[in-house]
């Protein structure tokens, strides 16, 4: 038998792992990220002569629970026609046998690049906001993320954002037209809906934990499955803007012990998404990026109740440049008033 | 993109138990079968025991080869391979354990097991293992249970090569294991598709499309080799990231 040298042995792994798309029409080029479920490669697709992004099961995972979890990603993602959300251009299996789907290939930074290279709170703020509505719009759908953090939300290069990977995402039920729905973009006329609860539940049992420590919220993490709904997701949201507030991983401290110049209103949105009772928290997405709207407008918050001096404290900072209009107004009249009088 | 922390688990994991493992296979009341376990338990594992033992117990040629065809021995004979439990630790780990008691326990007593016998017919090409582990010493940097782990690696691989070849020989396939064997194996460098497509008169397409199938069977051939030596799909999972280095980052 030969010897297999270190350096073969590395090139016979990367052999084995390395998916086969002779059969299609994409040709593989590099590794763009990998995860605890699938690995995404760029591709390119010959005959639309154009780049994707192709997700792809990894090797040892090729049983049938999360061939099923990547097919139905892609039929989540490919039913949610947001502009928060990468279209899906096709799924298929390889000859190995592990699933793969084509995305749009985004070029971008994750939000946690993004923040680091932002210094504006509100331009995060923005973002975020963004994000907030990509998720609602999921919600508006029956599909909660459960795996929502800065590095499954991609800005684009137009300044777009996108919520990315949807493979733990939960089905809750099928779509019905809600009265919150109608702030949002509603897929085309037509679209069918979801499949029903059942393939999620046949997928995720109780007791099993999903999600990303520091983001996910305490139902989760207990792997109280039968009880998440969107404001497990509110949960991993507050998380975030805890993260884009601070530059930390959320934990114990508050935020404006870690930034103090975290205002007393942003806190309280953090904080009240973050909440470890589900009844405490925003009851959707739409409220929590409603709360956010109003931050950035300088307007008061849901979240958190002011005293006298902070209204009177925000109502100047809003109408600074009226404030500034009336005094300088005052202090000319003055002036002539003197001027006149001498 | 995706984060590798996101973690997908938790305490009721459930997967079937893989039917053709031979860990399974070990516990079975039927003596033919547990025979048959134990010979894909040995084939897959000496190699790596022998070296282990040679360079974490630093034991002579003479003794590792003793030390070697005893522990299997032993552990055929009292059954202890199912006693396995996958929820506990990985089988790798779990047979490393009880090499380590095994050898400890002999050497304790001061034994030194009589070479032959009935451990005659295990028939393990000890000549090319005590070769290799003279000429291809063990980096400084490994730990001796780092280097079984590598070693474990490195003779799975070698098992599956050869399945490979038996597999092209059986279909025909012989040309594609040779261009498989110089592009794929070779620590040549200079070989490339052109160079392959002049060697074999072939045009250069042909090589890649050839190249393509035989590293489909190699895939085939390897997952089917996990499976055939691991007992549960959690743990064939653990086990395929360990041999592949499909590791979460």
């Amino acid at each position: 038998m030969k010897w297999l040298s270190d350096d073969r042995l590395d090139h016979l792994r990367e052999l084995a792992v390395e998916p086969d798309f002779s059969a299609t029409q994409y040709q593989l080029g590099g590794e763009l990220a990998r995860g605890g479920m699938g690995t995404v490669y760029l591709a390119e697709d010959t005959k639309l002569n154009r780049q994707v992004a192709i997700k792809v099961l990894n090797p040892p995972d090729v049983t049938t629970d999360l061939r099923e979890r990547m097919i139905r990603e892609a039929q989540i993602i490919a039913r949610l026609e947001h502009p928060g959300i990468v279209p899906v251009h096709d799924v298929g299996t390889l000859p190995d046998g592990r699933v793969f789907y084509a995305m749009k290939y985004v070029r971008g930074r994750r939000l946690d690049e993004y923040a680091a290279e932002t210094e504006s709170i509100r331009d995060r703020l923005r973002k975020f906001q963004s994000a907030c509505d990509a998720v609602a719009f999921a919600h508006a759908h029956g599909v909660i993320h459960r795996d929502l953090k800065p590095q499954n939300i991609m800005i684009g290069s137009f300044g777009e954002v996108l919520v990315l990977d949807w493979g733990v995402a939960k089905i809750l039920r099928q779509h019905e037209p809600a009265s919150e729905a109608d702030t949002l973009r509603l897929p085309r006329e037509g679209a069918a809906p979801f499949p029903t609860g059942s393939l999620s539940d046949a997928v995720t049992t109780e007791g099993t934990i999903i999600g990303t420590r520091h983001y996910m919220s305490p139902e989760q993490a207990r792997g109280e499955v039968d009880r998440l709904d969107e404001r497990s997701d509110v949960y991993s949201l507050g998380a975030v803007l805890c993260f884009l507030l601070t530059n930390e991983s959320p934990n114990t401290t508050r935020p404006r012990v870690i930034n103090p110049k975290v205002s007393k209103a942003a806190e309280a949105i953090c904080l009240k998404a973050m909440s470890p009772e589900m009844d405490a928290r925003y009851a959707t997405a739409v409220e929590l990026s409603r709360d956010v709207g109003k931050l950035l407008d300088e307007e008061p918050v849901s979240a958190y109740r002011e005293n006298v001096f902070e209204k009177t404290g925000r109502w100047a900072a809003k109408n600074r440049f009226l404030i500034l209009l009336v005094l300088a107004y005052l202090v000319m009249r003055i002036f002539f008033i003197f001027t006149s009088r001498s | 993109m995706m984060d590798p922390d996101t973690d997908i688990g938790g305490a009721q994991h459930r997967f079937p138990v893989t039917n053709q493992s031979a860990i399974v296979r070990a516990r079975s009341v039927d003596e033919s079968v547990r025979q048959r376990a134990f010979e894909t338990i040995l084939a897959s594992y000496w190699k790596p025991v022998y070296k282990y033992v040679r360079l974490k117990w630093q034991a002579s040629n003479e003794d590792a080869k003793d030390l070697t065809q005893g522990f299997f021995a032993n552990a055929f004979e009292k059954n202890h391979f199912a006693n396995y439990d996958a929820s506990k630790a990985s089988f790798q780990t779990f047979l490393r354990t009880c090499l380590d008691g095994f050898v400890a326990n002999e050497r304790k007593a001061g034994k030194r097991l009589k070479r032959g016998g009935e451990q005659e017919h295990l028939q393990l090409d000890f000549v090319s293992a005590a070769a290799e582990f003279g000429h291809h010493a063990a980096a400084s940097d490994l730990t001796p249970e780092d280097y079984f782990h590598r070693e474990w690696v490195r003779w799975m691989f070698t098992l599956c090569v050869e399945a490979l070849r038996r597999r092209c020989e059986e279909i025909d396939h012989n040309v594609h294991f040779q261009l498989f064997e110089q592009y794929d194996l070779s620590d040549n460098g200079n070989v490339s598709y052109a160079s392959l497509a002049d060697q074999f008169g072939l045009d250069q397409r042909t090589v890649t499309n050839y190249l393509a199938a035989v590293r489909r069977d190699f895939r085939r051939i390897v997952l089917d080799k996990l499976h055939e030596i691991t007992a549960t799909e959690a743990e064939f999972r653990n086990e395929a990231r360990s041999l592949l280095g499909v590791e979460v980052k």
